[in-house]
């Protein structure tokens, strides 16, 4: 299946190999250097690139493009899908998937990539398998092996591999036993120039950090499980109970996992709590645009809507921008042409507005595209759609856990047109 | 790479303040003499290097073709490597060792430090090991010789008593690519095979790819390799085996007959990426085994599927006649949709895909439509996996329009999404596009047109057009959206617009003059080339519509030819051809003209068209022939351009694959097969249950004695229980999935029956276990002696000598299954065998004699026993827990016989499911006077654990607790359900202890004394 992998930075070096079968000279690189060449955005380059002996399958990550060089024929999702496990296990190993991140642990990637796959198959890669045969490095474990020139590398063998719950670690010990849940909702939607919902979906997840001794069995009951129209599971949950009961019956993995993501079904109205006035103009002949953006909240349900950022790509025409924003600040980037302002907290007494002027390129003709304006924001202690988690309850363990939900929701691909 | 060298980094410091004193004074080094010589080995140059190296690292790799060149030129680094290696101390090893995977990481040849590296293999150090093994993978196919060295090494792991160490020496051994090792690999392969431990069995799986492609001769004993491995049950082989399967004997599906059932119910446990697998492999099976749930579609639509359906002639004839029968879909298809389904929740998008695929492939028409809301959901993931899933989705939207219309808006597209993104929901939206939804696709497509990623506006032209071809009504308005672009200030607007509306307009030129005309204006200012030959032929061909321009755009055409690129110069003798054939007083000169200039391009293309349409327009003395038909040539009417997808038909790759992303063939790819036109034998897929129970019964025995393996146990329960279920569901599959909204909204019942049993908690699970072996024991009796020796106390005993029953012989056994109408009785089995010459008759018990308590259930009587013959029969006795006789008379038509069954108290007692704490607990309230224990020394034939287990359930129907960590048996007593508890310790010399807990304490000494003399014997 997969026969080498090969990690570029995003100068076009390629910085780390990795072989699991004969070796596949780098040169087969060039391929990929010329499709980048070719695509004018990074996110361009095709994830699947012919060669006359290989093929090319390529993820981009942190700036970072995973290669997969593969010989025959096999399932394209199946090695993306591979390499983006990859990507997300470096993330949990050292905390960040960067260039320098993966220099400085360049062992412990390799020995990660050679547990992950046996002769490009893959072999392990639940994470907490992986964490019982090679540590992550911590900064205390460095200093100590070090010093003491002990290993990284697990001295047990691991079982989890052999047992009936691969994705959990054996014998696992806390002294506070705790379970955390946080339901994350986002919002993607597409408002039109008259401030029109043209589609609206809420996706959410349930992302969990479970520290619990033993074999604890979990039960997850919602209040009003019928919202969640489309689920996806960690591979711990039983799907015949949820199927059943609609309750999320599993034994957890050790640690930070997904454990589902879901979407709410479209019948529902969805609720958009931030509403965006604006007014862009160009007028013909002159050299000038107005530019005029009032955001306000609306459908919040009493909670305060944080961490706004408007960001917006304005037309190639536009030289730079002058404007008085009321709050937060603004940037421009006159390359680019990436206009952003940091909003901050929306105070529904005083609205935030961002006003001014765009100077245009002399002499040349009104734009006559339109810019759209893409808005994040976060929503705290809500779930935009109205899940409400019931009870949690432990079995299989004597002690009492200490458990924890969360709500949040946030903006997706949040876009309005103008 | 920094944190790499600390230690040398650290190192220096030291050696740094040590080089003025003495060494010993350091006190880090004095405790070791031979630390001290490797870091007073270091001199300052190589010290040098060291730190160089760091830097050479962070110079990134501009500077790594130089280093690797430097690589060799230093020597010196590696001499100080090999130092390192052939010191004595681990972390020095280990330290070598990351600064040699770094190397290989960058891509540097670490080659020359093989000998020093391959003397580590058998390193104590797990971290050393390992990294030796990665090194030997990397470089042991360059230096075959040196590698053999390792071999030894790996052949002792092969052998080792822990499993996970016997399946890392078989994955690298079989990774080291040096052919003259292939018939140990073989060997290897062929006995982790038949391990114990499924993880090894599973590393086997891997290991035969590897094989095969380093020696493709290997392929037939491979290829029985893997079907002993497909014949598995465990979720843990599964997986790789299929992998294994594919990758060397694909075209082998007969293999694949026998294990379908249980393919099909491992399914939902086996690993993610042995799903992928698995999927597509069940998906190219049923394409050859079951008949096609869409026939009778087929034949309905025919005209529109025939050339994808019908592609082979032989089809059509047989279709007709044999499509009338109605089409009922096989047991085992419908096992597969069913299972296959719930994966779609999975969270990995290639399983998602996978089952997409295969319901597109496999499922009737109306169930393709579960997987859409899957397909849609993946569409939120990462930009290469909805780049994946768009181009599949845009392949079914063509075949199956119905499914994603409801998810139309999930394809509108973001001003963030890449271009390729973009592009490809442009071609579903397309696709999508019906009567109903036409307008508000074309609202939406009209914000798309004011982007400013002028490719993806150029794909929303083409994508407008092909929306006006397909659907007449509303071809005027997009014409006319059309005709508003052509005054766009992006010529590449307008040049896309010309293209798509001369496609448009031949469909129906005579309503349009005007757009023609105002098109003709255009070619002033249009520069891209296409959108001017456009123009042109527009023009040409519809001379007779705009008499007047035509002339006037030739004339400006012909001033212009010289600097025009090709397709506008052919286009412009086209041109002038068509208009010397319609009007040629007005064009005759100019025809001349450009036809002249023509004559002398620079482009043979060019020329050899002018050479033509002269001889055919202008007439000559030679008078050429066809210069009459030169009307009919030039304007005939040319049929209208069909603007197709350009993923129509794509689907005859399977979807997912490579090869139909690419649209070409990638090597290796599976073709998929067509339905078969009758269905293939069904029953070779049927698999004989009693085998089954027998086979496994004998496999399992082994390891009941092996602590080892506590997942074997409960994975073999699983199959058990997916066997079972399997068998059932099959025969019952039909009245199921037809609804598929009910199955997400409303549990199913069945659904109970084929729980995950992978997930279900360890007690469940043992229970399960615990079922399906009391199953065995009761299937047992009828065969027991050919079966088993196992249960050797089936012995019978005598109850009626032939010499004392003149001639009628009559023996019991304890057939140890519970009796069926009292659960206080023992079954007693009674085989009357007639040596008389003449019949027996009436055979049944009379007045039983009884201590008080017992109870007798008699057998029914048997009328007739013909001579030689002999039967079987069956009765149950409630001993009152007391190895009493139970003395009753047996008769004749003739005569009676007065017999008497005493049972060995063993036989009194019934297996109980425990579990080990459990067990402990009840063994800890069964002290003091109810305990019993006794050491004893070990028979000659009993020394493994599993003699014992052996001889101690022949001596007493009881039940071992299940991965105890001693041999522990537990059962109770049949009639006053008292716990018996046996526990046998083994020590080291051959003896061990023996403790028996029971409350009724003449049945634990009895016991004691039983099993004492079992297990000494």
């Amino acid at each position: 299946m997969i026969h080498s992998l090969f990690l570029v930075n995003s100068s076009g070096d390629i910085f780390l190999e990795k072989h699991w079968k004969s070796v596949v000279s780098r040169s087969v690189c060039d391929y990929f250097f010329e499709a980048q060449e070719r695509a004018s955005e990074p996110e361009n380059v095709p994830p699947v690139i012919p060669t006359p002996h290989h093929y090319l399958i390529s993820v981009l990550r942190h700036r970072i493009y995973f290669v997969a060089v593969i010989q025959s024929e096999v399932p394209p999702l199946f090695v993306i899908e591979f390499l983006h496990r990859v990507v997300d296990t470096f993330q949990d190993y050292f905390g960040v998937c960067t260039e320098a991140a993966i220099k400085d642990n360049v062992v412990v990637v390799y020995e990660l990539l050679e547990e992950m796959l046996d002769n490009g198959f893959p072999l392990a890669t639940e994470s907490n398998i992986l964490k019982e045969l090679i540590k992550p490095p911590t900064i205390l474990r460095t200093v100590v092996n070090t010093i003491t020139g002990s290993t990284n590398v697990g001295e047990q063998l691991p079982t989890g591999q052999l047992s009936v719950v691969p994705w959990r670690r054996t014998g696992v010990k806390y002294t506070n036993n705790e379970a955390y849940f946080d339901v994350v909702e986002e919002i993607d939607a597409i408002i039109d120039k008259s401030g029109s919902t043209i589609t609206a979906e809420i996706q959410g997840v349930i992302d969990a950090c479970v520290k619990l001794s033993g074999m604890p069995d979990l039960t997850l009951s919602f209040m009003n499980p019928r919202l969640l129209d489309d689920v996806s599971f960690h591979p711990c949950v039983r799907f015949k109970r949820w199927e059943a009961e609609r309750i999320l019956s599993f034994i957890p993995p050790d640690g930070n996992f997904r454990l589902l993501s879901y979407h709410v079904s479209s019948q529902n109205l969805v609720a958009i709590p931030v509403y965006v006035k604006h007014n862009i103009t160009f007028r013909e002949g002159s050299s000038q645009g107005r530019f005029e953006l009032t955001l306000g909240p609306k459908q919040t349900m009493g909670k305060a809507v944080e961490s706004v950022l408007v960001s917006s790509q304005l037309p190639r025409g536009v030289l730079n921008v002058n404007l008085n924003p009321s709050q937060g600040t603004y940037t421009f980037d006159p390359v680019t042409k990436l206009l952003s302002w940091d909003v901050g907290k929306i105070n529904p007494q005083k609205l935030p507005s961002l006003k001014g002027s765009m100077s245009l390129q002399a002499g040349a003709s009104k734009p006559d595209e339109n810019p759209t304006i893409n808005i994040q924001f976060k929503i705290q202690q809500m779930a935009i759609s109205g899940l409400k988690v019931n009870r949690l309850d432990m079995y299989g363990e004597k002690y009492k856990p200490f458990k924890g939900i969360k709500y949040m929701t946030k903006a997706g691909k949040f876009q309005v047109r103008t | 790479m920094q944190r790499l060298l600390q230690l040398p980094a650290s190192a220096v410091n030291m050696v740094k303040t040590a080089q003025g004193q003495e060494e010993a004074k350091s006190p880090v080094l004095t405790p070791d003499g031979s630390q001290a010589t490797w870091y007073s080995a270091v001199r300052p140059d190589e010290l040098r290097h060291l730190r160089a190296g760091g830097e050479v690292e962070d110079a990134g790799a501009s500077a790594e073709e130089g280093a690797n060149t430097g690589g060799q030129a230093q020597p010196l680094r590696h001499d100080d490597l090999k130092e390192m290696l052939d010191s004595n101390k681990d972390s020095l090893k280990l330290e070598a060792m990351k600064r040699i995977v770094a190397m290989m990481a960058r891509g540097k040849n670490a080659s020359d430090l093989f000998p020093a590296v391959v003397k580590n293999v058998a390193c104590k150090n797990i971290e050393v090991k390992k990294l030796v093994y990665v090194y030997l993978v990397r470089y042991a196919e360059e230096q075959q010789d040196l590698a053999l060295l390792s071999i030894s090494t790996f052949q002792r792991g092969l052998k080792d008593p822990n499993q996970l160490i016997r399946a890392s020496a078989l994955r690298v051994l079989s990774s080291i690519r040096v052919t003259i090792i292939i018939p140990i690999m073989m060997l290897a392969i062929k006995d982790a095979a038949s391990d114990m431990s499924p993880y090894v069995r599973k590393t086997a799986a891997h290991a035969i790819p590897k094989l095969y492609s380093l020696d493709p001769e290997q392929k037939e004993p491979l290829i029985e390799v893997i079907e002993k491995l497909l014949a598995d049950k465990t979720t843990l082989v599964a997986g790789s085996v299929v992998m294994a399967f594919e990758g060397v004997c694909p075209e082998r599906i007969d293999l694949i007959h026998k294990n379908y059932r249980k393919l099909c119910n491992l399914l939902i446990d086996v690993e993610e990426w042995g799903q992928v697998v698995i999927i597509n492999m069940l998906t190219r099976y049923a394409r050859t085994q079951f008949l096609n749930p869409n026939a009778n579609e087929v034949l309905l639509e025919e005209g529109e599927e025939k050339e994808f359906y019908g592609s082979d002639e032989e089809e059509g004839k047989e279709e007709k006649v044999e499509k009338k029968k109605p089409y009922v879909m096989d047991p085992d298809h419908r096992l597969l949709l069913r299972n296959t389904k719930p994966l779609l929740q999975s969270r990995n998008a290639a399983v998602v895909m996978a089952v997409a695929q295969l319901y597109f492939h496999l499922a009737p028409k109306a169930e393709v439509g579960v997987t859409a809301k899957a397909l849609v959901r993946l569409l939120r993931s990462h930009s290469e996996v909805q780049f994946v899933v768009l181009q599949n989705v845009a392949t079914m939207s063509i075949k199956r329009k119905g499914m994603f219309e409801t998810y139309l808006k999930s394809f509108y597209i973001r001003s963030t999404d890449p271009t390729q993104i973009k592009v490809l929901k442009l071609e579903v939206l397309t696709n999508l596009a019906t009567e109903t939804s036409i307008s508000i696709i074309l609202r939406e497509f009209q914000t798309y047109i004011k982007s400013m990623d002028k490719d993806f506006v150029a794909a929303t032209i083409q994508a407008i057009g092909r929306c006006a071809t397909n659907i007449g009504e509303v071809r005027d308005t997009c014409l006319n959206g059309l005709v508003q672009l052509l005054s766009n200030r992006d010529e590449l607007v307008v040049a896309e617009s010309v293209v798509v509306i001369k496609k448009l307009l031949q469909m129906q030129p005579e309503q349009h003059s005007d757009i023609i005309k105002h098109m003709a204006k255009l070619i002033e200012n249009i520069q891209v080339p296409m959108a001017r030959a456009s123009i042109l032929w527009l023009i040409g061909e519809y001379c007779e519509h705009v008499p007047k321009i035509a002339p006037d755009v030739l004339r400006k055409m012909a001033k212009s030819f010289t600097s025009e690129e090709d397709i506008v110069k052919l286009q412009i003798l086209n041109l002038a051809a068509k208009l010397y054939l319609t009007n040629s007083k007005q064009t005759k000169l100019l025809t001349q003209y450009v036809l002249n200039l023509a004559k002398y391009d620079q482009n043979y293309d060019i020329r050899d068209r002018a050479r033509f349409i002269r001889q055919l327009i202008v007439p000559t003395d030679k008078g050429g022939a066809l210069s009459k038909y030169a009307k009919k040539l030039f304007l005939a009417l040319k049929p209208a351009p069909i603007l197709e997808s350009p993923f129509k038909d794509r689907d005859h790759f399977q979807l997912g694959s490579l090869s139909h992303l690419l649209n070409v063939k990638a090597g290796g790819y599976q073709e998929l097969p067509d339905w078969p036109e009758t269905a293939p034998d069904p029953s070779v897929r049927n698999v004989e249950v009693m085998d089954k129970r027998k086979e496994k019964k004998k496999v399992e025995k082994p390891f009941y004695s092996d602590s080892e393996d506590e997942s074997r146990l409960t994975e073999s329960a699983d199959s058990d229980s997916n066997t079972g279920s399997g068998s059932e569901s099959s025969s019952a599959t039909e009245e199921s999935d037809s609804g598929s909204k009910s199955e997400d909204s409303g549990g199913e019942s069945e659904s109970e029956q084929q729980e995950k049993p992978n997930r279900k908690n360890g007690l469940e699970l043992l229970k399960l276990f615990w079922h399906s072996r009391v199953l065995f024991v009761c299937i047992l009796p009828c065969s027991a002696q050919t079966i088993s020796p196992t249960f050797s106390s089936l012995k019978t005993y005598e109850l009626l000598h032939r010499l004392t029953g003149e001639g009628l012989a009559v023996g019991y056994c304890f057939g140890r299954q519970p009796f069926v109408r009292d659960p206080h009785m023992v079954t007693v089995q009674i085989q009357f065998t007639n040596h008389m010459d003449t019949e027996a008759r009436n055979l049944r018990v009379r007045e039983p004699r009884l201590q008080s308590g017992m109870r007798i259930k008699e057998f029914p009587e048997i009328e007739v026993l013909p001579p030689g013959e002999t039967v079987t029969t069956v009765m149950g006795i409630d001993f009152c827990d007391s190895t009493q006789a139970a003395n009753f008379q047996l008769c004749t038509h003739t005569r009676k016989f007065c017999v008497s069954i005493q049972p060995p108290v063993g036989e009194l007692m019934a297996p109980v499911f425990m579990l080990e704490n459990e067990f402990k607990k009840e063994q800890g309230q069964l002290m003091g006077m109810n305990e019993i224990k006794e050491t004893l020394v070990l028979g000659e034939a009993c020394q493994s654990d599993y003699a014992i287990v052996q001889r101690v359930t022949a001596a007493a129907n009881v039940g071992q607790v299940p991965c105890g960590s001693d041999q522990e048996f537990a059962g109770k007593t049949m009639t006053s359900n008292s716990l018996v508890l046996v526990t046998v310790i083994t020590k080291r010399d051959r003896t061990a202890q023996l403790t028996v807990n029971c409350e009724k304490m003449v049945i634990g000494t009895m016991l004691v004394k039983d099993i004492l003399h079992a297990l000494s014997q």
